[in-house]
């Protein structure tokens, strides 16, 4: 059975279709639903394993970004009277996987799903504006935590991808941050291209701490990060790509930003065929 | 009772925020602040008890990592000394106050009113230095706010407790007014011509007697009688045939009979419209040369909102691009914002409507940013011109989710007064909606009128008339709109979703003239329609009917929607959260009908309202300008490598990087060539996107623009500009159209003319003749190339008052014609950028280098006046363009990269630096020139490209005489000579230092 993921959308979020496409072309299927959708009960996340929060402007960023969406999901309530909030956490419980890009993560942090040291969903950290003051757009190296357990980054050692935001510096509230760092929750960092750390602008765009561009939960099911993978599925989304195919003309067509997909849809299935296993004998 | 949320940093954040704005306080205004913290405050109106109010500002407003919040009181800090305060007017859109109801709604499981303004966001600034309040104003209008749109307050530490008590809130106090008044027009001319004035009509005296005899016919005295109206015009039809027959809507002087007059030669012509005769004109013999080559691609030309063709097998390409230059030069960032969202609602509205937007680009012409000249009255400075219309541009495709993917920005004092601002918008539909031909308009009498999105305010008023005249210090204030791209984002996710659903049958945008002309345009396919004002929702009450009428209130969509059809839409649209209304029917009955809750106030004769305005007459002379020439001798005086640092530095030249990476341009994951290509510094001829995730067919986007060269000789400007667009697509890979039969190669091509007042006047503006003339030749340019090349206008649009007139003093811009192009590229994976590519690689020009140094980069910037425009070779250009698309299909140019500002060595550069692969090159070649005029003439159709030295002799045997070897890629220098010599020899470093000075 192919893995199914749910992107969600509407009120300003615009990466929905490059999300469904790499889902796609991952081997997934993908529904894209309008945030209302869910919230009046068209849609239930209980039908997906992945669940998907794109990047953009929800609610223009206003009151901060990914704010307004976040409490949404808090209050709101849904017609079985429960807040999409506690949906998710039983989504999380049955084993199912979330992905916050962007404004997406910036929501999950608001959310409290990443880091969510103490469990608890509450909002550990924040995403505030970047040193420069500045939304930018441009590609930046991302070293991956090798000791980290996310499923989603597996195999991964440096990923060139863009970061195109005004918030993506993060805060982590200073009781916590040891505790971050101690469980490799930090599962991207801002690197040069070697993959060395490094603290320069603009390798760290945003001046981001412990120059961190990507988060996971300690259950490692959910992944939130600032660069945009769906935005590298082929490699002819690269800058550099013609120089790269100059040089390589038998250069790897498939965009890097692909793999994450890839791995988390081979872990679901594997999982999915564990299951099946177990349940046949 | 109005109740306060303040929300202020915590010690240690938002510190780097105060900082930035410190330093640009320094920098441009040479005003020492000291620390400085921003805050904000929600002033709220729904009744919240304790309790709600503080649970709503902990949980929905407050950050708990970086925020405080002090509820119905302030944070008071005594060491700081001053204070601006920067609120919204009473109806500016206030995004941030509307998303806080809708965060307050959630919060609470509540059911507000949504609608309408009852949160209003605003800004105070803390200064620590003591500023004077004159010191602190000059802070607010330059950097923090806009007074057309804002309410500034300043106030110091003595006063700011009773400034903070008495905190301004902009609830809208008007009286409802729903009076329909008549208007005598039977009065003397220079009465009427007072009246048109008056009124803002912008209507001049032939127009103001047409109207006026038409009220006089007795047939139509007696049909208004039979509607209960008075022999008169009321207020709301004057304003509806003033919006219909304005210059912006109806192109009166695209459309007049001109008088031609060549003063050199003595021959005269008449010319039946500007647009008809060269534009259509030339767009029909394309087609026709088209169609007999079995190319079918063209779908719409100039009959919609944006030009229609068949981009795949499934899907249809639109493109629009248009100007916003007179809101820019008076609310640079509302401006430039709503010129952009305008521009996609454009795309929206085309056909049945709910195009997907597939990407923003942008061309801006602004004064110098150091700009030296005293300000006019009412005279912005162009560096806040460029600041504010270059975040409007960011906000209005970034948070629209569209990427801005392709510019230019140009600089020259003549657009000191006003800046140019062209937005452009590509976007696509399937070829069908539910079984309907998504590019037809149908409208059948009966069918409904519904407006969807943001609601009517006063904002905007007279927008379609105020952009017919030119601007002066009286300028109106209405006339600014404010841009929300979120409400258009929500619109635009409904239009994709209604219209894939069935239930759209067709749609236009509210624009110039809102719904007094989406309605009127629309009924004139049905030849009629009843609206019924009442029903228009309105921002807050106090609108007259006229005004409801025409106000040009942003984000806003006309909808044709067939009734059984209405629920279905009506529910979608809940869903979705966009506001849609029922607010008239179409009809056949041959007239517009206005009601006002049930009684007639307009009802006017659809033929006059569309047929009606007399035609313009105009003249045109033209005279040769005298053409100076150049001593060669003065060359040799030239340090040549001191000019090469100085021209990459120039403000036309030097990189846009700082710029370009404020724009996403890249959201939507189809870019393959970026702005900036290779390690992210190289600049590229055109953009590249493909069409969807499954295939590799894209299109190329590019713009030819060169004013420059329009006062020396406007008819090779046009020429010129063309030429430009068509060899950028070229550079890339793109290929020109119906070289064969069913070729299946799309061009797609708008365009944008700008010219300052035209119209002959014996006191103020006694060159009208001569302007008008260039106007001529700009158009004839334009029909040479587009017919030669087989290349289609399919949309575009005119400016035709660009002056800025105050304290006696006028600044006119120059002629200026904009051409925005795309194309269709079969493969992007073979697509060619202009980075160097490899060292080894052999570089050469293609094309020839002409002593064309009349206004060029180099001249300019050694303010010579003499020498002759570049002039285009038609013939010669489409041979070497045949050759590169040989070249190309065979893989043999590694990169490549048009000549243009700057000429050979300037490209020499933008190729090289970004790379770090220098160049070593040899002049020789290129014959017997003066080696400044090879270096930096700016003759065109040319590239500069490179080429593996296994594929050498493949390609010198395509391109033969046409190509010039000048030399290869290696070293970190660029290392120029000439007859043996060394002229020029630069490290890249130096060179990229120059090129990427900060603006």
């Amino acid at each position: 059975m192919k893995t199914k993921a749910l992107v969600i959308t509407g009120f300003g979020i615009n990466c929905e279709e490059e999300l469904a496409a790499a889902f796609r072309l991952a081997g997934a299927t993908a529904d894209i639903a309008h945030i209302n959708e869910v919230l009046e009960g068209d849609y239930s996340i209980h039908n997906y394993d992945v669940l998907s929060f794109p990047g953009g402007f929800s609610f223009g960023d206003d009151l901060g970004s990914g704010k307004v969406m976040a409490n949404k999901l808090k209050y709101k309530l849904l017609p079985n009277k429960n807040t999409l909030l506690q949906e998710l956490r039983i989504f999380l419980e049955e084993g199912n996987f979330v992905l916050g890009i962007c404004n997406g993560f910036q929501f999950l942090v608001r959310l409290g799903l990443v880091p969510n040291v103490g469990l608890k969903f509450e909002q550990e950290a924040t995403l505030t504006q970047n040193d420069s003051g500045l939304f930018e757009d441009r590609w930046v190296y991302c070293k991956v935590n090798p000791d980290s357990s996310s499923p989603f980054l597996h195999g991964i050692d440096v990923l060139p991808l863009p970061v195109r935001h005004g918030e993506g510096k993060l805060i982590i509230k200073k009781e916590l941050e040891e505790e971050v760092l101690n469980k490799n929750l930090h599962v991207l960092t801002y690197c040069n291209e070697d993959g060395k750390p490094t603290t320069k602008y603009p390798f760290n765009p945003n001046g981001s701490a412990h120059q961190i561009a990507g988060l996971t939960d300690p259950t490692g099911q959910v992944l939130g990060l600032m660069p945009h993978p769906e935005a590298f599925l082929s490699l002819f989304n690269h800058p550099n790509w013609p120089a790269m195919k100059s040089k390589n003309p038998d250069i790897d067509k498939k965009g890097l930003g692909l793999k994450l997909f890839e791995n988390i849809i081979n872990h679901i299935s594997k999982k999915q065929l564990k299951k099946a296993t177990t349940w046949v004998s | 009772m109005m109740q306060t949320i303040q929300i202020t940093k915590k010690e240690n954040f938002g510190e780097r925020q105060g900082a930035n704005l410190r330093n640009q306080i320094k920098t441009l205004l040479d005003i020492e602040t000291g620390r400085i913290l921003h805050t904000k405050v929600f002033a709220i109106n729904y009744s919240l008890d304790d309790v709600e109010l503080e649970a709503f500002a902990k949980e929905c407003l407050q950050d708990v990592i970086t925020d405080e919040v002090f509820i119905n009181r302030f944070d008071i800090k005594d060491q700081f000394l001053s204070y601006i305060a920067v609120a919204k007017l009473p109806g500016v859109t206030d995004d941030e106050g509307s998303s806080a109801q809708m965060a307050l709604a959630d919060f609470l499981n509540a059911e507000f009113d949504l609608n309408t303004q009852h949160i209003f966001s605003q800004d105070i600034y803390y200064f620590e230095k003591e500023l004077t309040a004159v010191q602190l104003q000059n802070i607010a209008v330059k950097l923090l706010a806009n007074p057309l749109i804002n309410k500034i307050t300043v106030f110091n530490q003595y006063q700011h407790k009773s400034a903070f008590k008495n905190l301004y809130v902009p609830i809208v106090n008007l009286v409802s007014d729903d009076r329909t008044e008549y208007i005598d027009l039977n009065i003397s001319d220079e009465a009427l011509l007072s009246l048109s004035q008056k009124m803002v009509l912008a209507l001049n005296l032939e127009e103001m007697l047409t109207i006026k005899n038409y009220f006089n016919r007795d047939e139509i005295i007696k049909q208004r009688e039979k509607q209960g109206l008075q022999s008169q015009p009321t207020d709301c039809e004057l304003e509806i045939l003033a919006q219909t027959w304005s210059e912006h809507c109806k192109h009166k002087e695209f459309n007049a009979i001109i008088d031609f007059k060549n003063l050199d030669t003595g021959k005269q012509k008449k010319i039946n419209s500007l647009f008809k005769t060269y534009i259509q004109g030339a767009t029909s013999v394309v087609q026709k040369s088209l169609e007999a080559k079995n190319n079918h691609w063209l779908i719409k030309v100039f009959s919609d909102n944006a030009g229609v063709v068949q981009a795949t097998k499934d899907l249809l390409f639109v493109w629009k691009v248009e100007t916003h230059n007179s809101p820019s030069a008076l609310d640079p960032y509302g401006g430039a914002i709503t010129g952009i969202l305008g521009c996609n609602r454009d795309a929206i509205g085309t056909g049945i409507g709910g195009a997907k937007l597939f990407f923003n680009t942008n061309v801006l012409c602004f004064g110098p940013p150091n700009y030296s000249k005293p300000l006019l009255k009412g005279q912005l400075h162009p560096r806040q011109i460029m600041d504010g219309v270059i975040k409007g541009i960011e906000d209005g495709g970034n948070k629209s989710g569209v990427p801005t993917v392709n510019g230019a920005i140009l600089f020259d004092d003549d657009f000191a007064g006003k800046p140019l601002v062209y937005c452009g918008t590509g976007a696509l539909m399937p070829n069908q909606f539910d079984g309907k031909d998504a590019w037809e308009k149908p409208i059948d009498p009966n069918d409904f009128i519904v407006m969807a999105g943001g609601r009517v305010g006063k904002d905007g008023i007279h927008g379609a008339t105020f952009s017919s005249v030119e601007l002066d210090e009286h300028s109106p204030q209405s006339a600014v709109q404010i841009g929300s791209p979120i409400t258009q984002k929500k619109l635009a996710d409904f239009m994709a979703k209604a219209a894939t659903q069935g239930l759209i049958k067709s749609s236009t945008d509210n624009g110039a003239g809102g719904l007094s002309s989406s309605v009127g345009e629309l009924a004139e396919i049905t030849n009629g329609a009843i609206m019924n004002l009442e029903k228009v929702p309105l921002k807050y009450s106090g609108l007259k009917p006229w005004e409801i009428f025409v106000s040009e209130s942003q984000e806003r969509m006309t909808l044709v929607v067939e009734p059984h059809k209405w629920a279905a839409l009506l529910s979608l649209a809940k869903k979705m959260e966009v506001e849609v209304t029922h607010v008239g029917d179409f009809t056949d009955s041959g007239f517009l009908d206005v009601r006002m809750n049930g009684a007639c106030i307009a009802y006017i004769d659809m033929e006059f309202l569309h047929d009606g305005v007399p035609q313009k007459k105009m003249i045109a002379e033209w005279k040769q300008p005298f053409v100076e020439l150049f001593d060669a001798n003065k060359y040799q005086d030239l340090d040549l490598e001191k000019v090469y640092r100085d021209l990459l530095a120039d403000f036309n030249i030097r990189s846009r990087e700082s710029v370009i990476r404020q724009y996403d341009h890249e959201v939507q994951g189809k870019s393959i060539v970026k702005p900036l290509m290779g390690n992210g510094r190289a600049p590229q001829d055109a953009a590249v996107l493909r069409f969807g995730f499954d295939s590799y067919e894209g299109i190329a986007v590019s713009n030819g623009i060169s004013p420059r060269f329009g006062d020396l000789d406007p008819y090779e400007m046009s020429c010129g500009a063309f030429d430009e667009g068509i060899r950028q697509i070229i550079s890339v890979g793109g290929e020109l159209p119906n070289r064969k039969e069913n070729d299946d190669i799309f061009w797609s091509v708008n365009d944008n003319f700008c010219v300052p007042d035209s119209e002959f006047h014996p006191e103020n503006n006694v060159d009208g003749k001569e302007k008008l003339a260039k106007l001529v030749l700009m158009a004839e340019g334009l029909y040479d190339m587009a017919t030669f090349f087989d290349i289609p206008l399919t949309s575009g649009k005119d400016s035709m008052k660009n002056d800025f007139k105050a304290d006696g003093v006028k600044i006119s811009i120059p002629p200026t014609i904009l051409y925005s192009m795309t194309a269709k590229v079969k493969d992007v994976r073979k697509v060619v950028t202009s980075d160097f590519k490899q060292v080894g690689h052999l570089i050469y020009q293609l094309g020839e280098t002409f002593d064309e140094m009349g206004r060029s980069s180099l001249f300019k910037k050694l303010e010579i006046t003499a020498g002759t425009a570049p002039k285009v070779n038609k013939q010669a250009a489409k041979d070497l363009y045949l050759k590169v698309m040989d070249a190309n299909r065979l893989g043999l140019i590694a990169s490549s990269h048009d000549l243009s500002d700057g000429g050979l060595a300037i490209t020499l550069a933008e190729s090289a630096m970004d790379s770090g692969l220098g160049a070593v090159i040899d002049l020789d070649g290129l014959g017997d020139l003066p080696d400044a005029v090879k270096l930096f003439s700016e003759s065109h159709s040319r590239f500069l490209v490179t080429v593996c030295e296994n594929n050498q002799i493949e390609f010198e045997k395509i391109f033969g005489s046409r190509a010039t070897k000048l030399g290869d890629v290696g070293g970190d220098e660029i290392k120029i000579k000439s007859k043996g010599k060394p002229i020029i020899s630069e490290s890249l470093g130096v060179l990229l230092d120059a090129w990427t000075t900060a603006f």
